[in-house]
């Protein structure tokens, strides 16, 4: 139990690192030196002193908005088992929590633009609503291959047995849900192809434009709940990926983090070599991931 | 081990059916299908590893040729005239045809879940991926409007249909195996020239425009 | 190993005209290599030299009836082909030739298969090889039809395929078995063979040599096909493609037949038969195209094969006896439309008329095959069609055999018309235009009318030989008890 919040904590400390790793890879693929890892960091602290400042059309969700959001992920982080140990909270079922409070986060980051009466913001918050609506319906039926897969509805069935018992069952499910779940992550995360997180075009913005609004503590919160939220699905797909039973906690602690590191490179390698797709072939990527689920799901039945 | 490699490039084969379900460019769809048909051309020689034969590799070496080149190069040159390489308006859309092929993978799996099959086939892949093969090939022919995308889900169907035939494979004579790889090929080098002509009379590829033939 | 000789002698043949030079001497290859066939068919029939390849080649009663079939049709339109290209001199015939007797080939084959496999493979390049014939003319419309025949018809053999690859499942389902898909070692070992599979299989090869012979709902490629194809073309296709496909059929009809689930193919033939009868008298009162005319006319006639197929070994017998009327009728009318569509440079009637003074002897041939094709006494198809109704009301189908006679009186009302149009009235303006360069040579109108004349003669005098091969045939597939 100790572990586990202990890695917790840990995890809840490393995870503005991961963007930056991810930025550091573009970077080097692009030949420039580009910020430090460190650098969210920085911008959090920076952000936390400023004052924060309210639209006067604006009411009680759009300041709710960015603080709802973080608790819900960080109430989400309480079910991912990290580094091969249990989470710190599981009860059979817990699989549709975390994806409703996923669903909370973003509800409320939604809410908070639409608040605001932009329709600019209005418009992403659109855009947003619908391919979460794809990207659901393929988180669910991964997590309905994982439930099969590990004979339990809870997270905390991957910590050692999922990847081994997926892998021996069916190497294929264990491929296609990996690729499918990949997916699903660059689509939770906004990431390219599906949003560019660094586009400044406004007709091409998606989450980022959802948060144009917000300033000083607020923006902290969301962009620390980003930075977590990546964490989070990123060590579900390395505990996919990797069997985490190595012996000691410390090996097992400095393989995980390993992992997580080499998939944000993962991440960053995709951004550099592909474009963000247009708007209306979001959904039939985000279909493919779903189907690959099915697939997936099919082949442990 | 040799299971799971097996089952690995059966997940490529079904992947590949995916991906001409949901991808408008033909060049990319031709190579989707050629990809598959040398995918098909590994597994007997992954199936039979203890006791490789003559039979094996002249099947293996003859699909791969065929499936990975001959018939991507003649698919190719009728491709080089035609000035727009894509399907255009099908009858089902993309995301529409991707989630029926999802359904249709399901469907298969049921099936072969159900079918009574012979002991060493039971519970692998082979039987799954070449029905759902079959399946969303007779899919492509019927909702694609370009001739192209007709002949590639006729590949896929056929390339389905043989996969199912590798369960035989140790049944069926060399000499069965050769002809219907002979008569695939004629088939679609017929089907080459044909889109060769029909793109040349009507200035498309589009089959819609075949419609002078009625009561 | 002469057996192989059937095969081999048409396709070395093939490869000569492809290879040869000469646009004006090529075409005397094909009535060359289809004597020699010829010879070598009745030299095996005469003395049967006892199977090939393991087994795989064999002459059996069926084989018998459909080669000799094949032989005699052949030969007579190979004289037609002749005559036929000596009016296209502009066209390069190279193609046209080598397919033609590449198609002879791959028939030979398909008639000696006894492996399901190599049956299939014979099948197809039957279908393939026809495919070049059909777009000789090189015009948008025969563009068409040739693509709509290619998809069609790939597809379903394709499906038929799949239905062999079920038919080896249904034999290995047990364990591991030798000879498979061998069809006499499937006929011994009806019993052990697993249901299921054999259910699914002969649904599959059912719907994929079906689409070969043309059955409704199947058939949507056959009128189209046929409208385009030049006059032999559709007599190779309507006489010999079909019976390819059909005996297929009874072959694995036998198969299931002998694992004891035979009623379940009959009930599937006998429904796609009255349906193939019932759309092609309604499709025959619609046309208006002679030629897509001869096309409905032969869906019908392989839904009289099925319902034949279907009411067991009289049935049998008589639809045995209705593949021979069958192809010889059909190519008399194909061969004698070809030489009518020519000289009137129009197929539908509101363009073509009075055939009877433009090219004579060709209209007295196409009605007087009309009167065989619509089982008018004395010609072949009314024996073996009167054979079947009186089967059906035996076997306690009275309305199947009211089923068939009213679509039979539909048919006749739906061809008398058309033929008639067309035969009777003034020439019209177009076909006056043609010049006499498509005036009836006797190489086109005695090869139709040799046709003719043998459906004739197996309607007054059936030859004793031929019944005899019948009775074999339907005893080595419905073996009675």
């Amino acid at each position: 139990m100790r572990t586990s919040w202990v890695n917790l904590l840990a995890a809840a400390v490393a995870a503005p690192m991961l963007p930056g790793l991810i930025a550091k890879t573009k970077a080097a693929v692009a030949g420039r030196q580009g910020p430090p890892v460190l650098q969210l960091y920085y911008d959090l602290i920076k952000l936390l002193r400023k004052g924060a400042v309210y639209s006067r059309t604006t009411t009680v969700f759009f300041s709710a908005g960015p603080v709802v959001s973080m608790a819900a992920i960080l109430a989400a982080a309480l079910f991912v088992p990290l580094a091969g140990t249990a989470s710190v909270l599981s009860f059979d079922g817990d699989i549709i929590l975390f994806a409703y409070l996923f669903g909370l986060a973003r509800f409320f980051t939604v809410t908070a633009a639409l608040d605001t009466g932009s329709s600019f913001e209005g418009m992403g918050a659109a855009r947003e609503a619908t391919f979460a609506l794809f990207a659901e319906l393929a988180l669910f039926v991964n997590l309905v291959g994982l439930a099969k897969a590990t004979g339990t509805f809870s997270l905390s069935g991957l910590s050692g047995r999922a990847a081994e018992s997926l892998g021996l069952a069916s190497p294929g499910a264990l491929v296609l849900t990996c690729l499918s779940f990949f997916v699903v992550a660059l689509a939770e995360n906004c990431r390219v192809p599906v949003d560019d997180p660094n586009t400044h075009l406004e007709l091409t913005m998606v989450h980022e434009v959802m948060v144009l609004d917000h300033s000083g503590p607020d923006l902290a919160f969301i962009l620390y709940g980003a930075a977590l939220k990546l964490t989070l699905t990123l060590s579900i797909l390395a505990h996919l990926l990797f069997p985490m039973d190595l012996g000691s906690p410390v090996k097992e602690s400095a393989f995980f983090l390993s992992v997580l590191a080499a998939l944000s490179i993962a991440v960053g390698l995709v951004e550099s070599s592909m474009a963000r797709l247009r708007l209306l072939r979001v959904p039939r990527l985000l279909m493919a991931a779903c189907v690959l689920a099915v697939f997936a799901v099919a082949l442990q039945w | 081990m040799v299971g799971r490699l097996v089952e690995l490039v059966l997940v490529a084969v079904v992947l590949a059916d995916l991906f001409v379900l949901a991808s408008p460019p033909l060049a990319a769809c031709i190579r989707a299908v050629a990809l598959q048909g040398m995918a098909l051309g590994l597994i007997p020689l992954l199936l039979h590893r203890d006791g490789w034969s003559a039979h094996t590799f002249l099947i293996a070496f003859g699909m791969i040729a065929l499936k990975g080149f001959l018939i991507p190069g003649m698919l190719f040159k009728a491709l080089r005239e035609a000035p727009l390489h894509r399907e255009e308006e099908p009858l089902v859309g993309f995301s529409l045809s991707l989630i029926l092929g999802g359904g249709l993978i399901a469907l298969a799996v049921a099936l072969a879940g159900k079918l009574p099959l012979p002991v060493g086939v039971k519970g692998s892949l082979l039987v799954p991926a070449a029905l759902a093969t079959v399946m969303m090939g007779c899919l492509v022919i019927v909702t694609r409007v370009k001739a192209m995308s007709q002949v590639l889900g006729f590949l896929m169907l056929e390339n389905g249909i043989l996969a199912f035939g590798l369960t035989l494979s140790r049944e069926l004579p060399v000499l069965v195996e050769t002809g219907v790889l002979m008569d695939v090929f004629v088939g679609v080098f017929i089907m080459a020239v044909v889109i060769r002509h029909i793109q040349l009379e009507f200035g498309s590829m589009n089959t819609r425009k075949l419609t002078a033939l009625k009561e | 190993m002469s057996l192989l000789l059937l095969v081999l002698i048409p396709a070395v043949f093939a490869v000569a005209a492809f290879a040869l030079n000469d646009n004006e001497r090529r075409p005397w290859l094909i009535p060359t290599g289809a004597a020699v066939h010829a010879a070598l068919t009745t030299f095996l029939l005469r003395f049967d030299p006892g199977p090939a390849l393991g087994g795989a080649l064999a002459l059996d009663a069926q084989g018998r009836i459909v080669l000799g079939l094949l032989s005699v049709l052949f030969f007579g339109s190979s004289v037609y082909a002749v005559g036929y290209l000596k009016v296209h001199p502009e066209r390069d015939n190279r193609t046209f030739t080598a397919c033609l007797l590449a198609f002879l080939a791959a028939t030979s084959l398909a008639s000696l298969s006894q492996h399901f496999g190599l049956l299939w493979v014979a099948v197809e390049a039957t279908t393939l090889s026809a495919a070049p014939l059909l777009y000789f003319k090189h015009n948008a419309r025969s563009l068409e039809a040739t693509w709509k025949y290619l998809v069609i018809g790939s597809v379903g053999i394709a499906l038929a395929l799949l239905g062999t690859f079920f038919l080896a499942t249904a034999e290995t389902a047990g364990g591991p078995v030798t000879d498979v898909l061998l069809f006499p070692a499937m006929l011994a070992r009806g019993g052990s063979l697993s249901v299921p599979w054999l259910r699914i299989a002969v649904v599959f090869l059912i719907v994929g040599y079906g689409t070969k012979m043309g059955v409704a709902p199947l058939h949507t490629w056959k009128p189209d096909a046929y409208g385009e194809a030049p006059g032999i073309v559709g007599a190779m296709l309507a006489g010999g493609v079909t019976t390819v496909a059909f005996t297929a059929i009874l072959r694995v009809r036998a198969v299931i037949n002998a694992a004891g689930e035979g009623a379940m193919a009959d009930h599937t033939l006998l429904a796609i038969g009255i349906f193939s009868m019932l759309v092609a008298a309604l499709f025959l009162l619609v046309t208006r195209d002679f030629k897509r005319m001869l096309a409905y006319s032969s869906v019908e006639h392989m839904g009289i094969l099925s319902i034949g197929a279907a009411l067991g070994g009289a049935g049998l017998w008589a639809a045995l006896f209705h593949v021979w009327n069958n192809s010889l009728t059909k190519g008399a009318l194909f061969l004698s439309a070809g030489n009518i569509r020519r000289a009137a440079g129009a197929r539908t009637v509101d363009e073509v008329a009075g055939m009877a003074i433009r090219t004579p002897v060709s209209a007295r041939i196409f009605v007087t095959g009309l009167l065989a094709v619509t089982a008018c006494p004395p010609f072949g198809p009314f024996f073996s069609e009167l054979r079947i109704v009186r089967t059906a009301f035996a076997t306690g189908h009275a309305a199947v055999a009211a089923g068939f006679l009213g679509c039979l009186l539909f048919a006749f009302f739906g061809l008398t018309r058309l033929v008639f149009a067309i035969v009777d009235g003034r020439p019209r303006p177009a076909a006056r235009a043609t010049g006499p360069r498509l005036r009836e040579t006797a190489g086109t109108v005695l090869p139709p009318l040799a046709l003719l004349g043998a459906s004739l003669w197996l309607g007054l005098a059936t030859p004793s030989v031929l019944q005899e091969t019948w009775t074999a045939a339907v005893q080595a597939l419905l073996p009675t008890p």
